[in-house]
C-alpha cells in the first residue's frame, strides 16, 4: 500500500562527543520503497548518525520521523519496534549454533522456538532468495550467508526498514552482485534500504536515491540516474580522490623478510597456517589478499613474534629470527601498525607522547638506558604531530581523544620513526578518512622508495592492487596463488580468495 | 595547560576522596546515632588533639600502613590483586626476625641483612603466586589468599617448634642489643619513639615514584595495567612482568614490619602486628595506587585508628566503630571516582564542542 510519508525522516540531528562533533545539522529523507544510499568518508559521521537512528546513541538536537510519526528511540529495543533493523559491519552470531536458533534468539515471542519460526524464516528465505538453512550451524557459512542471514534476522523482528552499515566491506565482488539482487527483492516488498557505503561504484549501481555526508553534515543529494562517481568523490571530499598507484618499480634484490614453509598449529591441533613461504625485498611492497580470518593475522602474529612457528623459518635480514619475541623484532627494525589500532597500537587513556613511548620503549629518543627519557619522547611526539599532519590539540592529551584517522597517522608516524627495515602494516587505512588514507599512502610510497619492505595486509583490493608490487592470496593458512598487481583485476583476487566458489 | 585548567584539574582530581570521606563521615555518624550513643562525643574524642604519646604512635602506624599500600599498589597497577600482602609480610617478619635473633653478623650489618632475609622472603611468597598464574592460570586472588592461610599456619608451626617459651607465650629469639636502632623521640622519652626505620616508608614511595614514572620497567608495567593487548604488540612479555611485579610487590611487603620489629618489638611472637596487609590493600584503593594519595590515606587510616583509642575512655562507643568509617571511606572513594570521572567526561565533552563549534568539524 502507498503512503505519502517518507519511510524515515531526519530532521536537524547533531551529536557530539568529547573533542569532536560527530553529527550537525543533518538532514536525511529516505522514501518508502527505495534502496538510499548514504556516502561519505570514513569520519563522516554517518556511523553515529546510524546508531542514533537504531535508538544506539541519543542525539543532542534534531528530530526522528518513521512513517510520518515522531519517534525518539532510546534502545535497539525501541527502534525494533519501529520497524528499524541494522546489520552491523561486525555480525552478531553465534557460531556453535544453527541458523534457526540464531534466527529466533531474543525474539522467541514472535514466532515461538519451533514450526511456526522455522515457518518463518522459510517464508524470509524463499521471498528474497537468500538460501538458508535452518539448521546448519553457523560456523560452517561463509560471510556472504552470515549477512543474509544477519538481514533475515532484522526481517523476522518486523524490521521494514532496514539498515546496512558497509555490507559490502567484507564481500568479494561476485557477492556484492547477490547480495544487490537480495537488496532488490527487498525493494520489491515494500521494505526501505538505507545503504551505507564509501564505495561510489556500488552505490550508483544499487541506490534509488543518495544523500551525501562530509564532516558530519550532510551536503547534499544526488540522483544515480545522472551523478557521475567524480561529482559524488567532489562531495564527500571536495577534491579529486587520491590514488594508491606506485610509480617505478623500487624492488631491489636484497631480501629483507623470508618465510619458509611456516607452519602454526595451534593447541587444538588446528592448522592455523600450512607451509607458508613468502619473499620480502627492499623497496618491494608484498600485498596479501584474503577473506578475514583465513590467517592473516596468524602471519602477521608470526612474523611479530607473538606467535612462535611450529614449523618452518622466518628470516629477517640473513638472522634466523623464528624463535624471537616481540620486543627483540622491534629492536631490530620492524615496524608494526595493527589492524586493531585501539587495542594494539594505543593506550587509549595515556597522553600522546607516552604512546610515541609504546612499542619503543627500549630505545632512543623514547629510552636512555633504563630510563624513560621523557623530554626526548615529547620532542619526538611534537615532530611526528607535525610530519605526519595529525590533528589533536596537544601531546598531553589522551589517544582516545583523536579521531580514527590522526590516531592511525600517528601510529604510521611512530612506525616509520627510527628507520625500520620492515613494515608490517596491516589494514593500515581501515576506518581512516581519505585525506588521512592519501597521507598514509604516500608515506608507505614514501619509504619504500627509500628501501623499505613492507608487508601490506588489506581488505581494500583497489589499495592492494595500487601498493603493491606483488600480491599473495591466502586461504584457510595457505597461500594460494601469486599475482602481479599490473594485470589482476578485483574479480580475479575475488575469486582467489574464495576459492572458485561463491560463498 | 594554562593555570585555569590546570586549577581545575587538581580540583577534579581532589573531588572524589573529598566525597569519599563525607560519605564515611556521614556513614558514621548515622551508624553511632542508630546505636544510641553521641556522635558529638564521637567526634570530638576523634578530633581532640592527640597526645604526645599517640602522635608518635600515628606516625609509626602510617609508615607501616604505607609501606603496605605501596605493595598492594605495585600489583594494582599492573592488574594484579596481591591480597597476599598480609601472609607475605607475616612470613618474611618471621623470617628476618628469627635471622636478627640468630646474630649470625653483628650491628648493623645484622639489620641490613635481616632486611634483605625480608624482601627475599616476602618476594619468594608472592612469586609462587606469581608463578602458579603464569603457568597454570590461575589467578592470583585466589592463590594469594590461600597463601595467606598457609604462611599464617607455617609460622605459627615454627614457631612454636623453635621459638622461645615464655610462660604462655613463644617468640623468636630476641635480637641482640647491638641490632636494636634507636629511634627519634621528639617528646618525653615516655611518650616513645618514631622508629627508625620509618624512613623505609619515604624510601619506598619515592622509589615507588621514581620507578614507575621514569623507568623503563615501570612504563612496562602501567602499560600491561593499561592494556595487555596493547602492551604485547609493543614487545612486553606479560609473564615476566606478572612474575617480577608479584616479586616486586612481595619484596616491598615483606618490609612492613621491619620499622617495628627493630624500633621496639625486638623479635616475633604476641608483639607481631596482623592486619596492615588488609588495611594496606584499602589504603591503596583509597589513596588511587598514587603516592601521595596513599601518603594521605596512610596517615588517616593511622590517625582514626590511634584516636579511637581514647573513645574508652571518655565515650560509651566501641574503638572499632572506626573500622566502619575505613572501610565505607574505601567503598565510597572507589564510586566516587567512578562518579567524578563520569561527570568530568561530559564536562569536557561540551567545553570541547564549544571550541570546535566554530570550526564546524567533525572527527
Amino acid at each position: 500500500m502507498a503512503t505519502d510519508a517518507p519511510a524515515v525522516e531526519l530532521i536537524g540531528i547533531g551529536k557530539r562527543f568529547p573533542g569532536v562533533v560527530a553529527n550537525h545539522d543533518v538532514d536525511v529523507t529516505i522514501r518508502p520503497g527505495t534502496v538510499h544510499a548514504l556516502v561519505g568518508e570514513n569520519g563522516a559521521g554517518k556511523s553515529t548518525l546510524m546508531k542514533i537512528l537504531y535508538g544506539v546513541q541519543r542525539p543532542d538536537e534534531g528530530t526522528i520521523r518513521i512513517g510520518g510519526t515522531e519517534v525518539s528511540p532510546k534502545s535497539p529495543t525501541d527502534a525494533i519496534e519501529q520497524g528499524v533493523g541494522m546489520v552491523f559491519q561486525h555480525f552478531m552470531l553465534a557460531d556453535n549454533l544453527t541458523v534457526l536458533e540464531n534466527l529466533i534468539l531474543g525474539a522467541e515471542s514472535l514466532h515461538g522456538i519451533g514450526d511456526d519460526a522455522r515457518a518463518e524464516l522459510g517464508r524470509i528465505s524463499e521471498r528474497f532468495g537468500f538460501g538458508l538453512e535452518p539448521d546448519v550451524l553457523v560456523e560452517k557459512l561463509g560471510v556472504a550467508a552470515r549477512q543474509r542471514l544477519e538481514i533475515a534476522k532484522v526481517l523476522y523482528r518486523g524490521a521494514r526498514i532496514i539498515i546496512l552499515d558497509e555490507p559490502t566491506a567484507v564481500l568479494v565482488p561476485q557477492e556484492v552482485d547477490a547480495l544487490f539482487d537480495n537488496l532488490r527483492e527487498l525493494k520489491d516488498a515494500g521494505n526501505s534500504v538505507l545503504f551505507i557505503s564509501h564505495k561510489l561504484d556500488e552505490v550508483l549501481a544499487i541506490a534509488d536515491d543518495i544523500t551525501v555526508m562530509r564532516r558530519g553534515t550532510t551536503v547534499g543529494t544526488a540522483d544515480p540516474a545522472t551523478a557521475t562517481k567524480r561529482q559524488l568523490a567532489e562531495m564527500m571530499v571536495g577534491a579529486e580522490l587520491p590514488s594508491p598507484e606506485t610509480g617505478e618499480s623500487t624492488v631491489t634484490d636484497d631480501v629483507q623478510l623470508q618465510l619458509d614453509g611456516v607452519t602454526l598449529v595451534d593447541e587444538f591441533g588446528r592448522h592455523l597456517l600450512s607451509d607458508i613461504s613468502l619473499t620480502i625485498r627492499r623497496g618491494e611492497v608484498l600485498g596479501i589478499a584474503g577473506v578475514e580470518g583465513n590467517g592473516q593475522t596468524e602471519i602477521v602474529e608470526t612474523i611479530m613474534g607473538m606467535r612462535i612457528p611450529t614449523s618452518g623459518m622466518v628470516r629477517l635480514g640473513d638472522r634466523d629470527v623464528t624463535r624471537w619475541h616481540t620486543r627483540k623484532l622491534r629492536e631490530s627494525g620492524i615496524g608494526y601498525i595493527p589492524e586493531d589500532r585501539q587495542r594494539h597500537g594505543l593506550l587509549l587513556d595515556s597522553p600522546l607522547w607516552e604512546n610515541r613511548v609504546l612499542g619503543h620503549q627500549t630505545r632512543p629518543p623514547s629510552a636512555k638506558g633504563p630510563w624513560i627519557n621523557r623530554s626526548g619522547a615529547r620532542k619526538d611526539t611534537q615532530r611526528i604531530i607535525e610530519e605526519y599532519d595529525v590533528r589533536t590539540p596537544g601531546i598531553d592529551v589522551p589517544a582516545r581523544t583523536l579521531s580514527g584517522g590522526n590516531q592511525q597517522k600517528f601510529i604510521v608516524g611512530r612506525e616509520m620513526s627510527g628507520d625500520p627495515v620492515l613494515l608490517v602494516a596491516s589494514h593500515p587505512t581501515r576506518g581512516v578518512d581519505v585525506g588521512a588514507q592519501a597521507a598514509i599512502w604516500e608515506h608507505i610510497k614514501r619509504a619504500r622508495r627509500a628501501g623499505l619492505a613492507v608487508l601490506l595486509i588489506s581488505a581494500d583490493l583497489d589499495e592492494l592492487i595500487g601498493l603493491s608490487d606483488t600480491i599473495e592470496v591466502i586461504l584457510r593458512g595457505r597461500m594460494v596463488g601469486t599475482f602481479d598487481p599490473a594485470a589482476v583485476t578485483p574479480q580475479d583476487l575475488g575469486t582467489a580468495m574464495t576459492g572458485g566458489e561463491a560463498a | 595547560m594554562n593555570a585555569s585548567v590546570r586549577l581545575r584539574a587538581v580540583g577534579m582530581a581532589l573531588l572524589a576522596p573529598f566525597i569519599a570521606i563525607v560519605v564515611a563521615v556521614l556513614a558514621t555518624t548515622i551508624i553511632i546515632a542508630a546505636a544510641g550513643s553521641s556522635p558529638g562525643d564521637f567526634w570530638t574524642a576523634m578530633f581532640s588533639n592527640p597526645l604526645p604519646r599517640i602522635r608518635v604512635n600515628i606516625v609509626n602506624q602510617a609508615a607501616m600502613i604505607y609501606i603496605a599500600a605501596v605493595s598492594a599498589a605495585i600489583g594494582f597497577r599492573m592488574g594484579l590483586f596481591n591480597i597476599g600482602v598480609e601472609g607475605q609480610y607475616t612470613i618474611a617478619s618471621f623470617a628476618a626476625a628469627s635471622f636478627a635473633g640468630a646474630a649470625y653478623l653483628g650491628g648493623f650489618l645484622n639489620v641490613l641483612a635481616a632486611l634483605v632475609v625480608g624482601i627475599v622472603v616476602g618476594a619468594a611468597w608472592a612469586g609462587i603466586a606469581g608463578i602458579l598464574k603464569t603457568t597454570r592460570g590461575v589467578s592470583e586472588v585466589i592463590s594469594t589468599i590461600m597463601l595467606n592461610a598457609i604462611a599464617v599456619t607455617l609460622v605459627g608451626y615454627l614457631l612454636n617448634r623453635y621459638g622461645v617459651h615464655e610462660g604462655n607465650t613463644v617468640r623468636t629469639t630476641k635480637i641482640p642489643d647491638s641490632s636494636r636502632l634507636e629511634g627519634f623521640a621528639p617528646y618525653e622519652p615516655r611518650d616513645g619513639q618514631v622508629w627508625a626505620l620509618v624512613i623505609l616508608a619515604a624510601l619506598l614511595g619515592v622509589g615507588f615514584w621514581v620507578l614507575l614514572t621514569k623507568t623503563r620497567f615501570g612504563f612496562d608495567l602501567r602499560a600491561s595495567g593499561q592494556s595487555e593487548t596493547a602492551a604485547v604488540a609493543s614487545g612486553i612479555d606479560p609473564k615476566r612482568m606478572i612474575v617480577v611485579a608479584m616479586l616486586l610487590s612481595g619484596g616491598v611487603a615483606g618490609l612492613i614490619w621491619m620499622p617495628a620489629l627493630f624500633g621496639g618489638a625486638s623479635s616475633y611472637g604476641t608483639s607481631f602486628q596482623v592486619g596492615l596487609g588488609f588495611t594496606g590493600l584499602g589504603v591503596a584503593l583509597l589513596g588511587r595506587n598514587q603516592p601521595l594519595g596513599m601518603l594521605f590515606g596512610a596517615v588517616l587510616f593511622a590517625f582514626l585508628t590511634a584516636q579511637s583509642n581514647t573513645l574508652t575512655f571518655s565515650t560509651d562507643i566501641s574503638p572499632s566503630i572506626v573500622q566502619i568509617t575505613q572501610g565505607v571511606a574505601v567503598l565510597a572513594v572507589v564510586v566516587a571516582y567512578e562518579v567524578v570521572r563520569r561527570w568530568r567526561s561530559r564536562l569536557e565533552q561540551r567545553v570541547v564542542a564549544r571550541e570546535l563549534e566554530p570550526a564546524g568539524a567533525a572527527a
